[in-house]
């Protein structure tokens, strides 16, 4: 994305200035800002920069360069546009444009390259993560180890543990810093340590009321994983706790002390892997290349789904449309009528469902459209069960049925807006030559209509196209398809494909998920470039 | 105001008809309007009848499905209150929720917009028809196609900044302004381009600087389509559910649609009449300022293509 850089300083000024004039614009312009808007300014930009800072701040501690060096360059970038004498465009662009940067244009990218990832259940996480989520995972207790006096110790919300070990030292830890021995520690007549500066210690009440998130607390004895843990299961003392799990870092290998199976780390599917192909899990997050695009293509209870839900989704889109404006323009016509009384009565109710919030209708007509107890079935249908959400077919037509009333009014609204910019000349012009209503319509008016509500049509299509919360609250993308191998319906379109592959159930597949993501992109993206060939909009821009 | 007018000259035409004095005929009379009155009334029920099969369920507390079919057949306000004494659902803290993330959204779209349109409308600079063009693309792919990514970028951010990572309104927020430029901001632009440049120059004469003109006076001669945009992005905000779903995790920090969408799912039809009184209350002020605004609404969906 090119981003507009600023060249000229004046509003729009093709004539050629000389220097000395553009200087004494320039100069009138600096005088003109008052004292307040200059501290404004001043004000505003403080408060960005100290946010800045405080990111830097923490970004350093936490030795993310990366993210350090583009937030470092960004707010250099915007004081030195809000500094600038010239920039003009660029104070009007920049705000707007940071966010639509990180959150729109970025995010794009980002899809692109989890794509390309196995990020997802059991894939969440750095490799060192992963060795340290296992070793924990695996850990029992040592019996007969020895027994640590402990004291629980608070600190702005998070636990640690004050521990006196057998031979009397103290020292003091949490689950991201290993023990490490401290001098300064109030002890009792024992010797126990009880209180640190700079800490809360927990009474036996705090304790109560905490205790699963204390039992769940478990402290590296050092930095390597392998010494184990403390844990402690009444919150007055703890014990030694040792994995099952061996890591050996210079072989890259995770053993298992009890059976001796040795798990070889796998770069490419991101997991310890046993020789007979046993994963452990959790895994950690590696670049996969094109797998995912070879599993969405290649496996065939996946490539199924995925190319009836894409011909579903254009179904769905084209006869949204298709439906919505044929009833809206059909309505339009007829109560364009001027002899026609009450007409602000009809449309103020026929805008109704368009006032609705949408997300509510779906829900709504969910309701209505129950196989057992819905009004339609109960009333309408006296009692038969139609499963008009459960059936493949059935719950395709109630999709576009609700949609039509959704969306009738919209178009509504938009052809009698159109119709009334037709001028009545024409209309008139044609009736005396002869011309019967049915062709009025059809070569006249229909012709001058679609000329002016085309974009909208194509907008519309577009927002049919990703009309997530319908589908998704109506039938929830069902019935299930039992035998796809992803959880997809017979009415899911391609983005509640993404969403459920994403977000719904237990096994969550980021990088599956955005490849879909990713055909969505490119889908749209031609179907972008051929309506925009087609009705030029583009070429109107100036 | 060129798209608003269309809506208002019915009144002026129809003065223009004489009134012939004609003995009444029904057939001559429903011929020319008379059946276009009876399409009226059954669309009046085709579109009116959910809402008021929706109001009807909320006024019978205790309702299920089955109850709701019953029309009408009991008016108490009982389920209003369960509504908002539910332990799980905290509907109130959604619905304060759902109108803070609306306003805050909508100011700062049109807030963002009304910048962009103004040095889009006003300024010559190189790369404006690029950032034109961008403006148009960019409503083709609406933010809710890279929601995975916007799920794991919110969640890196929330190692360094809880406060605007995962589980935070003022996350989600964010992200709804990066669609802020590109999906209203063109509208804006068209109407700002019917604001003569006159105006400006003359301001400049007297010596206004450019944010002078634009705050006090280019704003002023916008509102309408401010306003528009504004509504727009309030409804649409309220109706979002993917990117909602995934940044906000603890009931208590939801909007209506996901509150709504989990209540339902959980207990649809035993608990229906609460959910129908959820419904109602969330629909009533949507509705009102729609209608309300209505006049406005249509002048700025029809802006651009109705010319």
């Amino acid at each position: 994305m090119t981003t507009p850089v600023p060249r000229q300083t004046s509003d729009a000024e093709p004539v050629r200035q000389s220097k000395r004039l553009r200087q004494a614009a320039r100069m009138a312009e600096a005088a003109s800002v008052g004292v307040k808007t200059l501290l404004l300014k001043i004000l505003l930009l403080g408060i960005v920069d100290a946010i800045s800072v405080y990111a830097l701040f923490v970004l350093f501690l936490k030795q993310d360069w990366v993210v350090f060096g583009l937030v470092l360059f960004v707010t250099a970038v915007v004081n030195w546009i809000y500094f600038s004498r010239q920039k003009l465009p660029a104070k009007y662009l920049t705000p707007g444009l940071i966010f639509l940067l990180i959150f729109q244009i970025f995010v794009v990218g980002y899809s692109g390259y989890i794509a390309f990832t196995n990020y997802g259940t059991g894939h969440n996480s750095t490799k060192e993560d992963a060795v340290n989520a296992l070793i924990v995972g695996s850990q029992q207790r040592v019996p007969d180890s020895a027994t640590y006096d402990l004291t629980v110790l608070d600190q702005l919300g998070a636990y640690s543990f004050l521990v006196t070990d057998p031979d009397g030292d103290i020292s003091v830890g949490n689950a991201e810093t290993p023990l490490h021995r401290v001098n300064d520690a109030e002890t009792d007549a024992a010797g126990t340590g009880i209180g640190l500066p700079g800490y809360t210690t927990l009474n036996f009440n705090d304790i109560v009321n905490n205790q699963e998130a204390i039992a769940a607390l478990s402290v590296p004895l050092s930095d390597d994983p392998n010494d184990g843990t403390l844990r402690t299961p009444d919150g007055s003392s703890a014990y030694l706790y040792l994995s099952d799990l061996v890591y050996d870092a210079s072989a890259d290998t995770m053993t298992n002390a009890t059976t001796d199976v040795v798990y070889t780390a796998d770069p490419r599917s991101g997991a310890f892997t046993a020789e007979n192909g046993e994963e452990l899990r959790p895994g950690w997050k590696v670049e996969v290349g094109f797998d995912n695009f070879v599993t969405a293509f290649g496996t065939e209870a996946i490539r199924g789904p995925l190319i009836s839900v894409t011909l579903w989704t254009f179904a769905f889109a084209f006869l949204a449309v298709a439906t919505t404006f044929a009833l809206g323009m059909a309505l339009a016509l007829v109560f364009n009528n001027m002899r026609m009384r009450g007409r602000n009565v009809y449309r103020v109710i026929m805008i109704l469902p368009y006032a609705f919030p949408a997300f509510l209708s779906a829900l709504v007509w969910a309701g209505m459209l129950n196989p057992q107890f819905g009004f339609v079935n109960q009333v309408l249908f006296g009692g038969a069960e139609i499963p008009w959400l459960t059936n493949e077919w059935l719950a395709k037509f109630s999709i576009l049925f609700v949609n039509l009333w959704l969306g009738f009014p919209y178009m509504f609204l938009v052809t009698t807006g159109a119709l009334q910019s037709i001028p009545d000349e024409l209309q008139e012009a044609a009736t005396v030559d002869g011309a019967k209503p049915w062709q009025v319509f059809r070569l006249i008016k229909l012709p001058l209509l679609l000329v002016s509500v085309a974009p909208l049509l194509i907008a519309s299509f577009a927002f049919n196209f990703n009309n997530f919360n319908l589908i998704y609250f109506l039938t929830n993308g069902g019935p299930r398809d039992a035998t796809a191998g992803v959880n997809v319906g017979a009415t899911d379109i391609l983005i509640s494909m993404v969403y459920k592959v994403a977000f719904v159930g237990a096994n969550r597949d980021y990088g599956l998920a955005s490849a879909f993501s990713i055909i969505i992109f490119i889908l749209v993206a031609v179907i972008s470039i051929i309506s925009f060939r087609q009705t030029k909009a583009l070429e109107e821009l100036n | 105001m060129q798209s608003a007018a269309p809506a208002n000259r019915d009144d002026v035409t129809s003065a223009r008809f004489i009134p012939t004095k004609r003995p009444f005929s029904f057939s001559r009379w429903f011929r020319d309007t008379g059946w276009r009155h009876l399409v009226g009334i059954v669309m009046i029920v085709f579109s009116a009848f959910p809402l008021l099969y929706v109001l009807s369920a909320s006024l019978h507390p205790g309702g299920t499905l089955i109850t709701a079919n019953g029309l009408f057949s009991q008016i108490d306000l009982g389920s209003f209150i369960t509504l908002f004494n539910l332990p799980q659902q905290p509907y109130a803290a959604w619905y304060g929720n759902t109108v803070m993330i609306g306003a805050i959204t909508s100011a700062g779209t049109v807030f963002l917009g009304a910048l962009a349109a103004y040095s889009f409308s006003r300024m010559r600079f190189y790369g404006r028809r690029a950032g034109l063009l961008m403006l148009v693309l960019v409503q083709m792919f609406p933010q809710l196609l890279a929601v995975v990514a916007i799920f794991l970028l919110l969640n890196g951010i929330s190692d360094i900044f809880p406060l605007i990572g995962l589980d935070s309104q003022i996350g989600l927020i964010m992200v709804y302004l990066g669609g802020a430029l590109g999906v209203n901001t063109y509208l804006m632009y068209g109407f700002f381009n019917t604001v003569p440049a006159s105006i400006d120059e003359a301001a400049k004469l007297d010596g206004a600087g450019h944010a002078r003109i634009f705050f006090t006076i280019i704003l002023r001669l916008v509102a309408p389509i401010l306003a528009v945009v504004a509504l727009l992005s309030f409804v649409a905000t309220t109706n979002e559910f993917v990117i909602a779903s995934i940044v906000l995790i603890s009931p208590e920090k939801q909007t209506l649609a996901v509150g709504l969408y989990q209540f339902v799912s959980q207990e649809f039809s035993s608990n229906y009449s609460v959910f129908a009184a959820g419904a109602v209350l969330a629909a009533l002020p949507v509705m009102a300022l729609f209608l309300f605004l209505q006049k406005y609404i249509v002048g700025g969906l029809t802006a651009g293509a109705v010319k």
